[in-house]
């Protein structure tokens, strides 16, 4: 059963993501970051499909379990969309994006295929599992993914403090959400009480800290990326 | 069951990066940021950088000012930083005093964009104070 902090997180995490769209075209970016808007459109339609598919066949249903977990992870999916369009801006001037396009596509495939294989062994409750499985398995693509970006915005000396944050940003979502459902595969005994509180609250970070970044930060602000890593003197 | 556990402890080191690595982003943008003379005297601070211990004080003055709404995931994320940097340090400062060193200087940047996040809140309020007087008018 959803209490009011669960719908107040829903709620947040809506006007959230609308937010970041709103941001993006008044400070007249929405093109430069299209594929950032359009996963923020289609987050915030996921979060009102949701909404009324919990109002019209209640939590426990299976229909609203299905609608979850795989608008879920058509929403990854297209979040790699995202994370194409970062390394694109990344290696813009390398004239990479075929190559780019095409591994980000392998990487999804190998991913979907792997979670298929591992879940194959326990076909009694394949769809359930499947999508636990499948979740984990693509964030943690994802975390991989935003790692290796990360590891070129450093190496290529990425100034860009817009970049930068927006990338910074998806991490911590992709690391929190893949760490989640790890740990809900090791220990699903903590989800009702603990686990299913991270992945509203996580949905609800990217947003705010996307909104934050394109609103306060300017396209030509730059920071220095060797400041950010941690050096102890 | 292993594949699980090595992606969670995996996840788990990548966020504690980039949580990091963000949080010094945002404290790094906000160096730059120039603090205008109001602020200085709102917090009772004449130098030009903030103590370490200045943070939580400086938060509550943000606390009073009318909220913005954009800003307040990025002070939740420094608070909690600040935080982790109270933990490093106190277990830092008796055995690695280099460690203990950075994080003083790491919790002076936080203490410093909560001056700066004061800074841009007390211009809103000013804004909507000078917005409803014209309203009046």
């Amino acid at each position: 059963m959803l209490g009011p902090i669960d719908y107040l997180l829903w709620c947040l995490g809506f006007f959230l993501e609308a937010s970041v769209v709103v941001c993006a075209l008044y400070r007249k970016d929405f093109l430069k970051y299209l594929s950032l808007c359009i996963y923020m459109v289609c987050a915030a339609s996921v979060n009102l499909g949701q909404f009324i598919c919990l109002e019209k066949y209640g939590f426990g249903s299976t229909q609203y379990l299905y609608c979850y977990y795989y608008t879920e992870s058509i929403l990854t999916i297209a979040m790699f969309c995202v994370v194409i369009q970062l390394y694109q801006y990344v290696f813009v001037e390398m004239s990479a994006s075929r190559y780019i396009r095409s591994a980000g596509a392998l990487l999804l495939l190998v991913t979907a295929i792997v979670s298929y294989a591992v879940v194959r062994e326990n076909q009694n409750h394949l769809t359930s599992r499947f999508v636990v499985e499948l979740g984990q398995n693509l964030h943690f693509s994802g975390v991989v993914l935003t790692y290796l970006l990360w590891g070129a915005v450093l190496k290529l000396r990425e100034t860009r403090t817009r970049l930068i944050q927006l990338v910074l940003a998806l991490g911590v979502y992709f690391s929190a959400t893949a760490g989640v459902y790890a740990l809900r595969n090791l220990f699903p005994v903590l989800q009702p009480s603990l686990l299913r509180w991270v992945p509203p609250m996580v949905g609800v970070w990217l947003p705010l800290a996307w909104a934050y970044t394109l609103y306060y930060v300017p396209e030509d602000a730059r920071l220095a990326t060797a400041r950010l890593m941690v050096r102890a003197r | 069951m292993m594949m699980a556990a090595i992606i969670c402890v995996f996840s788990v080191a990548a966020f504690l990066q980039f949580f990091i690595w963000h949080c010094r982003s945002i404290l790094a943008s906000s160096r730059r940021v120039e603090l205008s003379e109001r602020v200085r005297e709102v917090a009772g601070v004449e130098s030009r950088n903030f103590n370490a211990e200045d943070f939580h004080r400086l938060l509550q003055l943000v606390r009073l000012c009318p909220e913005r709404g954009d800003d307040r995931g990025e002070i939740r994320a420094v608070g909690t930083y600040y935080g982790l940097l109270n933990v490093i340090g106190r277990i830092a400062r008796q055995t690695v005093p280099p460690i203990a060193a950075w994080t003083e200087q790491e919790r002076e940047s936080c203490s410093y964009f909560a001056a700066v996040a004061l800074d841009r809140r007390i211009s809103y309020s000013r804004d909507l104070f000078t917005q409803q007087i014209a309203d009046r008018l």
